[in-house]
């Protein structure tokens, strides 16, 4: 508030603002002076802040002299509620209960592993079991268990567990309406009752399939149904029927034969060892009876006991060995 | 079934933590929008104010056929599209034969309509049609004068929720240090009659009186236009009683690098900058110390000392 000669301004110095509660216009009057005077009026009022604003004590700056403005007196509504402050957290109260408090902890480590310093947290840490390629048996061991996987199985059980306590908190912070301003929680779907998995939501190319299957229940197959803007034909399952040509000739006329062929062809090789080859069988005959007739020989040439039966014992080497002796 | 969602890169989480509720504001941001129909005077109008507000300030420039501010129902895509844009201030033009050149300024709370003030547009006279010495125009940004003249502003409710509108949409930025060379413009707003007011927006010329107080003289630089006020929704008793409260205890800084210690009291860490002794040039350059010399002694320099220890053993 501010006196002007015997006029009464409320002058607002944080928002610039000043306001002349006792001035009436005359209603008959053109628009020119009215205009004029309006500005006039307007020239005092702002001449009233800038008495007051240009006494202000400043300090020089390069760009001009700064003043420090009074925080605004007219009252405006806020734009955003107030922050509202973070509920504790299930481990800040049981914290708190048991007059448990943080400390802080070194961010290297020393490593039993490799007898080094390495960072407590991270790529390449201190104690990581993850580490360890061999893990001792113990006799109480399950043989059936592999210990790797349950190291495994352990970690991302307690991973799951640290991520369900970090949504219970969030849920309970949402509820507060108290959420950190980059954290939303958002819901994916309804699950079943009774189900534990929520349902997973359909992809736009399933729906789409499902569609197509329910239209080949009609007769026509979904030919002749009406198509909704932007659905697609209806798939074709399985294979059209194709027949050969009844006369022979050259390109697919041909085909006939190559069928044929490539049948007889399956067959006879799946059925080769039956099949007689007469070199090979009278090679094999001729061998074996020169063989057989060795045998005797030898048979009849040694009286000691235990030679026939060594020869007879390694017979392949005999047969090897005999052609160098000769 | 929920899902924590957070955002993906650090642009976007400062963005939104730009967008989060704040201890104390930094300013308004506000929506230009229209309806369906709008007339030229309007298009001016807002694009005009637009210009007066740019830097704190998004235009639409789309039909919007579901926005009636008034009307239950009517509102919810002016939410939406403050909640997007976090816009809390809003002016949303529409023209039609019952209400020609209609004008609505709103604001929300927490995305939500907080209050709306009506007004037709009337003789309105636009930046383009005022000649002035164009050195006078003024900058894009700066803080303005204000002044409200007429009693009605006191007596009528209407008005007074206008007034209050007005000083929320024009005040610009709430500062605390002023550049006195900065101040060059003002609003001023004349209540005519109950239901009519007065706005125009003029220049500064600082004349020199001879004291520290220059004397003020205004030239109109537009735009001007009358406000006729139509229909006008006040906010809610129980909302405005939320949105009015003010925090007594403003944020306290983190002190940093003091302690307090119970026999010693405050102890504080000094930060010395490096004071870069090597770069450092010395009082006199004597041969010893020339560069050259010091790059070449680095150079061999071992073997230097080693030759030299050998020859005075020897």
């Amino acid at each position: 508030m501010e006196m002007e000669g015997e006029k009464l301004f409320e002058v607002d110095l944080g928002n610039l603002m000043a306001f002349d509660s006792h001035h009436a216009f005359p209603s008959q009057q053109s628009r020119v002076e009215l205009v004029n005077e309006c500005l006039q009026k307007g020239t005092e009022l702002v001449q009233a802040i800038a008495d007051s604003l240009f006494t202000l004590p400043s300090t020089e700056d390069i760009d001009g002299p700064l003043v420090k403005l009074p925080p605004p007196t007219t009252k405006l509504p806020r734009e955003k509620h107030f922050p509202r402050p973070k509920p504790p957290t299930k481990w800040e109260t049981f914290a708190q209960k048991k007059g448990i408090k943080n400390r802080k902890k070194d961010k290297v480590v020393f490593d039993e592993q490799s007898g080094t310093w390495k960072r407590r947290h991270g790529y390449d840490h201190a104690n990581d079991e993850e580490a360890i390629p061999i893990i001792e048996a113990k006799p109480t061991d399950d043989p059936d268990e592999d210990p790797f996987s349950k190291r495994r199985e352990n970690k991302k059980g307690r991973v799951d567990k640290q991520e369900k306590n970090r949504l219970q908190n969030l849920k309970n912070a949402a509820k507060f309406g108290a959420l950190p301003s980059h954290v939303q929680l958002a819901a994916t779907s309804l699950p079943i009752t009774g189900t534990q998995a929520a349902p997973k939501k359909a992809t736009k190319d399933e729906l789409g399939n499902v569609a197509g299957i329910a239209a080949t229940a009609t007769a026509s197959g979904g030919k002749f149904d009406k198509k909704l803007p932007g659905e697609k034909p209806a798939q074709h399952k399985g294979k059209y029927r194709k027949f050969l040509p009844v006369a022979e000739g050259t390109g697919i006329g041909s085909l006939e034969r190559e069928q044929t062929e490539k049948i007889l062809n399956k067959i006879m090789s799946k059925n080769n060892h039956d099949i007689l080859n007469v070199n090979k069988a009278v090679t094999v005959h001729n061998v074996k009876k020169e063989k057989n007739r060795k045998s005797d020989k030898s048979k009849v040439s040694s009286s000691n006991k235990l030679k026939p039966q060594k020869k007879s014992f390694k017979k392949g080497n005999a047969k090897k060995g005999n052609p160098k002796a000769q | 079934m929920l899902e924590i969602k957070t955002a993906k890169t650090r642009r976007g989480k400062r963005e939104l933590e730009k967008r989060a509720p704040k201890l104390i504001e930094s300013g308004k941001k506000t929506l230009v929008l229209h309806g369906t129909k709008t007339s030229a005077v309007l298009n001016a109008v807002l694009t005009q104010i637009y210009h007066l507000k740019k830097e704190s300030a998004v235009k639409y420039s789309r039909k919007n056929d579901n926005i009636n501010p008034f009307e239950a129902g009517g509102e919810t895509s002016l939410e939406f599209f403050s909640l997007k844009t976090d816009c809390s201030l809003f002016l949303y033009g529409s023209h039609s034969k019952k209400r020609p050149n209609n004008l609505v300024i709103g604001r929300t709370y927490d995305h939500h309509v907080y209050d709306l003030v009506e007004v037709g547009i009337e003789n309105f006279k636009g930046m383009e049609s005022f000649n002035y010495d164009k050195k006078l125009a003024p900058k894009e940004g700066t803080k303005p004068f204000m002044a409200f003249i007429g009693e009605g502003f006191e007596t009528m409710v209407q008005l007074k929720h206008l007034k209050e509108v007005l000083v929320d949409l024009f005040r610009g930025e709430v500062v605390e240090n002023l550049n006195l060379a900065g101040v060059d413009r003002a609003y001023i707003c004349t209540a005519l009659s109950p239901t009519k007011v007065f706005f125009t927006h003029c220049a500064l010329r600082l004349k020199k009186s001879g004291t520290v107080v220059p004397r003020m003289e205004l030239v109109e630089v537009g735009p001007s236009m009358d406000m006729v006020i139509r229909r006008h929704r006040p906010p809610n008793e129980s909302v405005r009683k939320e949105a009015m409260r003010t925090s007594r205890d403003k944020p306290k800084k983190k002190e940093k690098n003091v302690k307090k210690d119970p026999l010693e009291g405050k102890i504080g860490n000094v930060y010395i900058p490096d004071q870069k002794i090597g770069e450092m040039d010395l009082p006199n350059k004597s041969k010893g110390v020339k560069r050259e010399r010091r790059e070449a002694k680095r150079k061999s320099g071992s073997d230097e000392h080693a030759s030299k220890k050998k020859k005075e053993d020897s």
